[in-house]
């Protein structure tokens, strides 16, 4: 264990463990110092990186994630006035800005190394490693649930800690009085013996100077007050009267508007591109020609738009021409015969003897899944607003990793990270898609010739075309029943494994298991698509295990308790879904009810949805989750989170289709990437345990239980088993027989 | 030169006529709380009021609009004047998630309130369907409208274009 890492083990020794990967932490006269000058007045006694108290005794939580509709700003807040006592009408909140004592080492520490235990021995040299490692890629991302789960307990409950028992410390030295005997409320420090009393604000100085204390104490869940509760969030007011400022309406003076066209076939070359016509357009300052892209700089989109359009662009033809959706499926099919065969395959998981148990059977279920590709299609197109002039760079866009995009801008401009300059702006949606750094770099290209400040908007039809993907996949499964109809062997093949990597494993106690995978390799770029790779999981291996279910002659719920006798957390979240869906009622014909359990992002989330299907149509009527995420911090925010991740997911197990012909995107728009609507949205009801493990997220975990859910649900409507999503594309009129 | 009528103040605009009244607003207007989603009128997150009726701005041109009122979202209230019964029902109900979408839900359910005091579900289904919610609020906006409505009746008021 090299010094510098065991120094800085001990200096942001307010954490057990990995310490070290707090970086941004607690570190007063070091790193905070280094701060101060960006987030601090003089008169503002700064204590660490996360939070200041103002001489009018306001507290600023510092933040160091965006606002995508999460209302992290306000659970963060909230978790860090709970531990200081702040009065929470004092409470205020500032986004970090995009420098590096704010990289989130913490979220790394989750991010990557998951939830897997590290040997104590190792831990070190890990964890140094890693501190290097986010360093150098720039990291201060907002996504993998991470704000509330890292950086919210990691960061802002022990800084409030901390700071608290220093400001008592400071008080108790000059009312030379016992620290134990002061009391803290509501930002007021007192010493109820003498009847002395102050305002934070008057300690602050006095507390800053002292050392940060090695171990605040947290409160335990039943000393809060104020987590749990769920005070109205900061982001609302400006969010309905117009005013919030997204990405695209960043507005420097003698702002230019620029769109682009890129290959359609992603990674062709631009051949030719005949300009002539647009080049005396009404409104146009320039044509810039990319390697892959052509873009018009106008006075307004509208202009741009219109300049682009009479571009004759040709791109070179290229190897993936020919590549098509089906050609892609037929491809991964023979991949994975070569896994069954014991070639090219990688082991994710296996546990038993699988063969013995296969030829112990008393009977074999085998059946394959196919997902398609999906795009994020947040709400506000792309964009990225670069004004490059004098060697320095501002940027304005809505970005979940605004480090990143710094580092990026300044690679592409050649020059320093720190002659850029990034306004995060709020996010208008973000599920994986404002982690990527293609558009900031596309932008500067576009605008790194020009002095005056250029925004790029992209149409939605090149948002569709130019994502990057959730994959395509097929996921195939075998179990073998005893005779009881218990499982006792369970394998499973499937195609692409990015994070987390516990997403393809099941709860269910089945004694041999056997998980492989292969590589996919297509020339479809692939992005973070809200929940990762749970989003595939989720929906095969919950429809598989229905599919057991039914083979057994049980109903899909109590197979499921049958194998998490010993599994209490999920079990209870299981029990919960069940009980307040009225799992047993009766149902009209026609309609039907499934359930699904996935533990995602350190939630534990069941959802039971109840469907109609009316000729071929599916209508899901209802949908009732429960989750245990640990502790909700603010309740009614979560709530919102699990009603979002829901409409997301239904959204995509309804729809959700990007196909792949000649190589390019076929869907375009929201008429052919259809998203639903209020009108096909069912009452969706949660219901939340607080079971006091550690905090889980809440952005993610709501999204993936629903699309097996209502695939079991349409079986137990009809007996027809969908095993490809969109489930728009089943036919529900096919009665199958299982088993 | 074109001129419109726009939150009660004329603006005298050099702009092609055919351009969309949305980037007219955005652009020359700087009055960016009306979104583009799509283009297409497909997302509704581009709705402003003309004559009190929601339009999908990204495909109005501007020509299109003479001299009928236009109404944004800044043109309906706000915290330091006083904020619309629902804009204060979209606070109280905590319906924004991202909120990009926001304005244009807002302008559909003032007009709809408008025209219909106390909408039941399916009204307000039928109301609401061509404004998508990527962020999936739709539980919450129907339950804001029927706040909003609420409050209106409450405190005897009838949903205008300003409260
Ligand atoms: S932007 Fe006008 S309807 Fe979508
Ligand atoms: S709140 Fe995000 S799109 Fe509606």
């Amino acid at each position: 264990m090299g010094k510098w890492k065991r120094r800085a083990f001990i200096s942001a020794g307010i954490l057990a463990g990995g310490a070290v990967i707090v970086g941004v932490a607690i570190r007063p006269g070091n790193r905070a110092s280094k701060v101060k000058n960006i987030i601090g007045n003089d008169e503002d006694a700064v204590f660490n990186v996360w939070l200041k108290i103002s001489p009018d005794n306001t507290v600023t939580a510092i933040i160091p994630h965006a606002e995508m509709g999460q209302g992290v700003h306000t659970s963060l807040a909230m978790m860090l006035a709970e531990e200081l006592d702040a009065d929470w009408s004092l409470v205020k909140f500032e986004e970090a800005p995009a420098h590096k004592q704010y990289a989130n080492y913490t979220l790394i520490d989750g991010f990557i190394i998951g939830e897997k235990k590290i040997p104590s021995l190792l831990q070190g040299t890990l964890d140094g490693a890693f501190l290097a490692l986010t360093k150098k890629m720039d990291f201060q991302i907002t996504g993998g649930s991470a704000s509330v789960r890292f950086t919210g307990v990691k960061g802002m409950q022990l800084a409030g800690a901390a700071t608290k028992s220093m400001l008592k410390e400071a008080a108790a030295k000059e009312w030379n009085v016992n620290v134990d005997e002061i009391k803290t409320e509501k930002s007021i420090l007192s010493h109820p013996g003498t009847n002395r009393s102050a305002k934070y604000a008057e300690f602050a100085h006095a507390a800053a100077k002292l050392s940060m204390p090695g171990k605040p104490k947290l409160k335990a869940i039943t000393e809060y007050t104020l987590m749990g509760t769920s005070p109205s969030r900061f982001d609302l007011p400006v969010k309905v009267d117009g005013s919030a400022k997204y990405g695209i309406d960043a507005a420097p003076p003698g702002l230019k508007y620029a769109t682009v066209k890129a290959s359609p076939v992603f990674g062709a070359k631009l051949k030719t591109a005949d300009t002539s016509v647009a080049e005396g357009m009404q409104g146009v300052q320039k044509i810039v020609v990319l390697e892959n892209a052509v873009a018009v700089i106008a006075d307004g989109y509208w202009q741009a738009k219109q300049a682009l359009a009479k571009i004759n662009i040709e791109f070179e033809s290229t190897e993936n021409d020919q590549i098509n959706q089906k050609s892609i499926f037929d491809t991964y099919g023979s991949i994975l015969d070569e896994v069954a065969e014991g070639k090219n395959r990688k082991k994710d998981y296996k546990s038993g003897d699988i063969e013995t148990a296969y030829s112990n059977a008393n009977k074999l279920i085998e059946a394959e899944y196919k997902v398609p590709y999906l795009a994020h299609a947040t709400m506000e197109p792309m964009n990225c607003t670069i004004w490059f002039r004098e060697g320095k760079c501002d940027v304005w866009t809505g970005s979940q990793n605004p480090l990143g995009f710094r580092g990026a801008v300044a690679e592409t401009l050649k020059i320093n990270d720190d002659q850029v300059f990034i306004h995060n702006q709020f996010l208008g949606g973000g599920f994986g898609r404002r982690a990527e750094n293609d558009v900031s770099i596309q932008a500067a290209m576009i605008a790194k010739d020009v002095n005056y400040p250029v925004k790029l908007i992209w149409s939605r039809e090149e948002d569709i075309r130019q994502d990057v993907y959730r994959e395509a996949t097929i996921s195939r499964f075998k179990a073998a029943l005893d005779i009881n109809g218990m499982p006792t062997a369970y394998s499973n093949q499937y195609l692409i494994k990015h994070h987390p990597a516990e997403a393809s494993q099941i709860p269910y106690e089945i004694n041999n298991k056997s998980v492989y995978y292969a590589d996919g390799k297509t020339h479809i770029p692939w992005g973070n698509w809200r929940s990762v790779d749970h989003t595939v999981h989720g929906f095969t291996t919950e429809s598989f295990i229905d599919e057991l279910a039914h083979a057994s002659g049980k109903d899909g719920y109590e197979f499921r308790q049958s194998l998490l006798q010993n599994n209490p957390a999920y079990l209870k979240v299981l029990d919960l879904a069940a009980e307040k869906a009225n799992w047993n009622s009766e149902l009209p014909k026609n309609w039907g009810r499934g359930i699904a359990l996935q533990k995602s992002f350190g939630t534990i989330v069941a959802e039971v949805a109840e469907v109609e299907i009316i000729d071929n149509e599916i209508k899901v009527h209802r949908v009732v989750c429960a989750a245990d995420p640990g502790f909700a911090v603010h309740p009614d925010g979560f709530i919102a989170q699990i009603e979002s991740g829901v409409i997301y997911g239904l959204t995509a197990a309804l729809y959700g289709e990007i196909n792949i012909e000649n190589g390019a995107v076929v869907q375009s728009n929201f008429h052919d990437y259809q998203i639903l609507r209020m009108s096909e949205t069912p009452k969706i009801e949660t219901y939340i345990i607080n079971s006091g493990t550690a905090i889980g997220g809440g952005g993610e975990p709501g999204t993936p239980p629903i699309a097996p859910a209502v695939a079991n649900a349409i079986f137990n409507a009809i007996g027809v088993r969908v095993r490809e999503l969109p489930l728009k594309k089943a036919d529900l009129k096919q009665k199958e027989v299982i088993g | 030169m074109i001129s419109i009528k726009i939150n009660g103040q004329i603006k005298e605009l050099d702009v092609d006529p055919s351009t969309p009244l949305l980037w007219v607003v955005r652009e020359n207007i700087e009055l960016t709380g009306s979104k583009f989603g799509c283009g297409l009128g497909l997302c509704g997150a581009c709705t402003m009021h003309m004559d009190g009726v929601p339009i999908r701005s990204c495909i109005t041109p501007i020509a299109a609009v003479g001299d009928k009122e236009i109404t944004t979202i800044e043109g309906i209230g706000n915290l330091n004047d006083g904020l619309h019964p629902v804009q204060q029902a979209w606070i109280d109900e905590q319906v924004p998630q991202c909120g990009y979408c926001q304005s244009g839900q807002i302008m559909t359910a003032i007009a709809l309130l408008k025209s219909n005091a106390s909408p039941s579900d399916e009204e307000i289904d039928k109301a609401m369907n061509g404004n998508i919610c990527r962020c999936g609020t739709y539980g919450r906006i129907k339950k804001g409208i029927k706040k909003a409505s609420e409050l209106a009746i409450i405190n005897n008021l009838k949903i205008s274009e300003n409260g």
